[in-house]
């Protein structure tokens, strides 16, 4: 008998032309993972998205609200999404299938870019490719959990952990920054063997006293006692990965560590593509310009093609589109490198009309961008390769928040001011870094919190609530320190009571100045 | 099949009215699409819950955008999320189409989003009517109404199916499963016209960010009534201490300043329904927007104007009050305090721009 055809299995028609597309992406140079196209329409290609790309993820609210959105938006007719596509090997990608032939070539030289960029940008090295099997998982053990502890309790313990969910350390999968340690690790605690003596030199006997005197060896003693009656830090140092330190430290059922294990990993997963997005989107849209304009676009579909290529590039009412910076800042490099517009000889030239004559024909500008592509994330690719040509051709500009009329406004044109800006807004995912200092503060068990401040202030009523769920995982009262109005201020929840209060300086009180109980 | 998103996206709606998990209803803000209808942009409610995080406020923020403009130029409003790539996130590739919509569509997602009911019809004559229709066919009805045609094939179907079916001797015996029944819809008829007051006050205490309200909230409600009836009209009388009728265009426009009387308002408008719009032909709709600020001794002819006029003779008497910075908004407690529950007389705050779709859901919340 035959096997049924799965009606999401690509038609005879779309996988030819996969085939041709593929084809031509190898020929190319691209390098990528086998692609599994499927066809769905628009109501099952809004709740994968909505899923995050992951037709098994857990149950969740949120997907519902993610999702009620993407299909009345598409019902309403103010919003389409053209493609999706996962990192995982083999890669899967999705179609729509009420699409015109000439956006399905477009969605899949889109996807064979993508794919490329997750096999090859180093920034995904770390992450799981087979992370359709662990989300899968991942469904049916929260599934279990909610089986046996009910609904609501599970998902609103989900709802804590999303609320710390960005608390991450984004480097962590390329950095050991001490040895993992694991809450059944008993032995760790116990003293290790008597501590060697001081340390003396060797020397002649009728030397030693010389070269080992007696009173330098007792103060040498003497400190080390005192090192070891000091305190210890905990954490040793502090701990950008929250999460990490809540798993090994919070007092947590063995089915809340299970899902804050579960959040932690899928934070992980979806971090690279944060940090890259305008890289991949720009590569991938490199790609699906190159393939379809110069190799499989029908003289007859020029139009509709021009017309959605576009659509997609053009920046929302004077918003930055990452589509649209990630390929021209591609084709910039690439034009750059082919007419050898690079290093000390070209930095040091200010001849106008020589700069823009110049052309060493030297042809590295493919070899140049696949090699960026590899290497580098969103702010080494900004941070390299903006010029202040490259803001002055395409009209960037930077804005900031003006309290005085609550406004954005324009504030400048400078090349200086849009890097920082934009530099700033995609560090650490323009999400506020944050670290635990103490997880014994007062030597009470209260977690410490600390806030690295860049002159943007928190959003105050968030990072209370946000608090608050804190407080729920780790039991006993939290603080947070970070910046108001660029005063070091003290944020902290006990249980019951908020308090904010300013931390040293001629303003500082012992006592809490805002008491206010929970609405 | 139920589909697994269905679960999440009942979850979810549930949240929203309230039903589970009050500890999230504070963070439900009403986002918005925008469409455009007739070269006008709009806006469409939709709920949206953001979970708490810690994550930057406005103070200090900014970003990098492309385009024309003057250094100083305002981009947006700081109501909106920062715009910019950082926040892109993991989100799919997608982009917004700008599409012209009919103010029929626009009146179903108002409907859509806020759950209204549909109106009901009101006294005999001028009624939107609701007749049934047999349009439907289901499992379950009295024999009276049982589908001959479909029955019968059904019963063949199976009989055929199970080999009972004997072609020299065709007898065709319905059982249980096989019976079919019609069954009706209710399909409604829009018969009648109503006619929509406007009354504003525009003494010097109202803002234009107010005027802006009211225009948004007039739009949407305007919307609706046209979606429920045959034909809507619209009469605009604005008032200080003396009222006047004017066009659309005065009554979004205009200033005034000095006092407020609102009793000249009520008087005015009972003179055009006496005269123009008597009750047993129309479906009358009065629509009030104020900042409260009323001249103290008026109060009391207000409410005896409404008690004895306006609300036996309209099917909603709305009553809007804006804050403002100026006004002291006592005629909304005046109101509530001599109207208590009264069922076509609907009161709302507005503080700001979020509060306008609840208000447009306690108007017209009540189907009437």
């Amino acid at each position: 008998m035959a096997p049924a055809l799965n009606s999401h299995d690509l038609p005879p028609d779309l996988r030819s032309l996969q085939l041709e597309i593929e084809a031509h992406a190898r020929d190319l140079g691209l390098d990528f993972f086998d692609t599994v196209f499927e066809v769905l329409d628009y109501d099952e290609l809004s709740e994968i998205a909505a899923l995050g790309g992951f037709p098994t993820r857990y149950p969740h609210w949120r997907f519902g609200m993610e999702y009620e959105q993407l299909s009345k938006g598409y019902r309403y007719g103010l919003q389409k999404i053209y493609e999706m596509v996962i990192n995982n090997d083999p890669c899967y990608a999705y179609l729509l299938r009420c699409n015109q032939r000439v956006d399905q070539k477009l969605v899949m030289a889109h996807v064979y870019g993508h794919n490329d960029f997750f096999k090859n940008n180093h920034c995904f090295a770390p992450t799981n490719r087979k992370m359709m099997d662990e989300v899968a998982n991942h469904g049916n053990r929260i599934r279990r959990h909610m089986e046996r502890h009910g609904e609501d309790t599970v998902e609103s313990f989900i709802d804590s952990c999303l609320s710390l969910e960005n608390l991450i350390d984004i480097h962590s999968p390329f950095i050991r920054r001490r040895d993992g340690s694991t809450r059944y690790d008993f032995d760790a605690d116990e003293p290790d063997d008597q501590p060697p003596g001081p340390a003396r030199f060797r020397a002649k006997d009728y030397m030693d006293p010389y070269i080992n005197p007696p009173e330098a060896l007792r103060e040498q003693a003497r400190s080390r006692e005192a090192e070891s009656a000091r305190p210890q830090p905990f954490p040793e140092r502090p701990e950008r990965d929250v999460l990490l330190f809540l798993l090994e430290h919070a007092p947590l059922k063995s089915w809340q560590l299970d899902v804050l294990s579960i959040i932690r990993s899928e934070a992980y997963y979806f971090a690279p593509q944060a940090a890259t997005k305008i890289m991949n989107e720009g590569w991938a849209s490199y790609w699906h310009s190159t393939i379809l304009s110069t190799r499989v676009l029908e003289p007859s579909e020029l139009v509709d093609y021009a017309d959605h290529h576009s659509g997609t590039m053009a920046p929302y009412s004077g918003r930055l589109n990452p589509y649209k910076l990630g390929i021209e800042l591609f084709r910039d490099i690439e034009e750059r490198w082919n007419k050898g517009q690079f290093g000390p000889e070209w930095e040091a030239c200010d001849d106008e009309a020589a700069r823009r004559r110049w052309d060493k024909q030297l042809g590295l500008g493919r070899q140049k961008i696949f090699e960026v592509r590899r290497i580098h994330n969103d702010v080494t690719f900004i941070d390299t390769f903006l010029t202040p040509d490259f803001c002055r051709r395409h009209n960037l500009f930077s804005f900031r928040y003006n309290s005085s009329n609550d406004l954005y406004e324009i504030e400048s044109r400078e090349f200086k001011k849009i890097k920082e800006r934009l530099l700033f807004s995609l560090t650490n995912f323009g999400q506020p870094i944050i670290s635990v200092q103490d997880g014994n503060y007062r030597n009470r068990g209260e977690l410490y919190l600390h806030q690295e401040y860049f002159g943007v202030d928190l959003k105050l009523d968030d990072a209370q609530d946000t608090l608050r769920h804190l407080h729920r995982l780790w039991t006993r009262p939290v603080h947070l320190e970070t910046c108001v109005e660029g005063r070091p201020t003290l944020l902290s929840f006990d249980g019951s009571d908020h308090t904010i209060r300013p931390l040293g300086g001629p303003n500082h009180e012992p006592e809490p100045k805002d008491r206010r109980r929970p609405g | 099949m139920v589909r697994k998103i269905e679960r999440d996206q009942n979850r979810f709606r549930q949240i929203v009215r309230g039903k589970i998990k009050a500890d999230l209803r504070k963070y439900i803000s009403h986002g918005e699409m925008i469409g455009k209808t007739g070269g006008e942009l709009v806006s469409i409610p939709l709920p949206q819950i953001s979970i708490p995080e810690f994550r930057y406020g406005r103070n200090g923020s900014g970003g990098v955008g492309q385009g024309p403009g003057q250094i100083g130029q305002p981009i947006g409003r700081g109501g909106d999320a920062p715009p910019g790539p950082g926040q892109a996130g993991d989100s799919p590739g997608q982009h917004l189409l700008e599409v012209e919509l009919t103010l029929d569509e626009l009146a179903e997602i108002l409907g859509d989003g806020l759950e209204l009911p549909r109106i009901q019809p009101k006294g005999k004559a001028n009624i939107v009517e609701e007749k049934d229709r047999y349009t439907g066919i289901r499992q379950t009805g009295p024999e009276s109404l049982r589908h001959f045609k479909r029955t019968y094939k059904r019963a063949l179907r199976r009989q055929i199916a199970s080999r009972e079916y004997n072609p020299e001797q065709p007898r065709v015996i319905p059982v249980r499963e096989d019976k079919l029944y019609r069954s009706w819809n209710p399909v409604h008829f829009p018969h009648s016209s109503a006619v929509v007051f406007y009354l504003m006050d525009v003494s010097g205490s109202m803002t234009d960010d107010q005027k802006e309200i009211v225009r948004i909230e007039a739009f949407w409600i305007d919307t609706w009534l046209r979606s429920q009836y045959d034909g809507v009209s619209t009469r605009y009388i604005i008032h200080d201490a003396v009222a006047r009728e004017v066009d659309q265009d005065t009554f979004f426009r205009t200033r005034e300043s000095g006092g407020t009387r609102i009793s000249s308002a009520y008087t005015l408008c009972n003179q055009i329904i006496d005269s123009e719009h008597p009750p047993a032909d129309w479906n009358i709709y009065v629509l009030h927007f104020s900042d409260g600020d009323n001249w103290g001794e008026d109060n009391r002819q207000c409410i005896t104007l409404l008690r004895d006029h306006l609300l036996p003779k309209v099917n909603l008497f709305g009553y809007a009050q804006v804050e403002s910075p100026y006004g002291s908004g006592e005629f909304y407690h005046e109101l509530e305090e001599a109207f208590e529950d009264v069922p076509n007389l609907a009161l709302s705050e507005i503080r700001d721009r979020d509060g306008i779709y609840d208000s447009i859901k306690a108007f017209l919340g009540r189907g009437r």
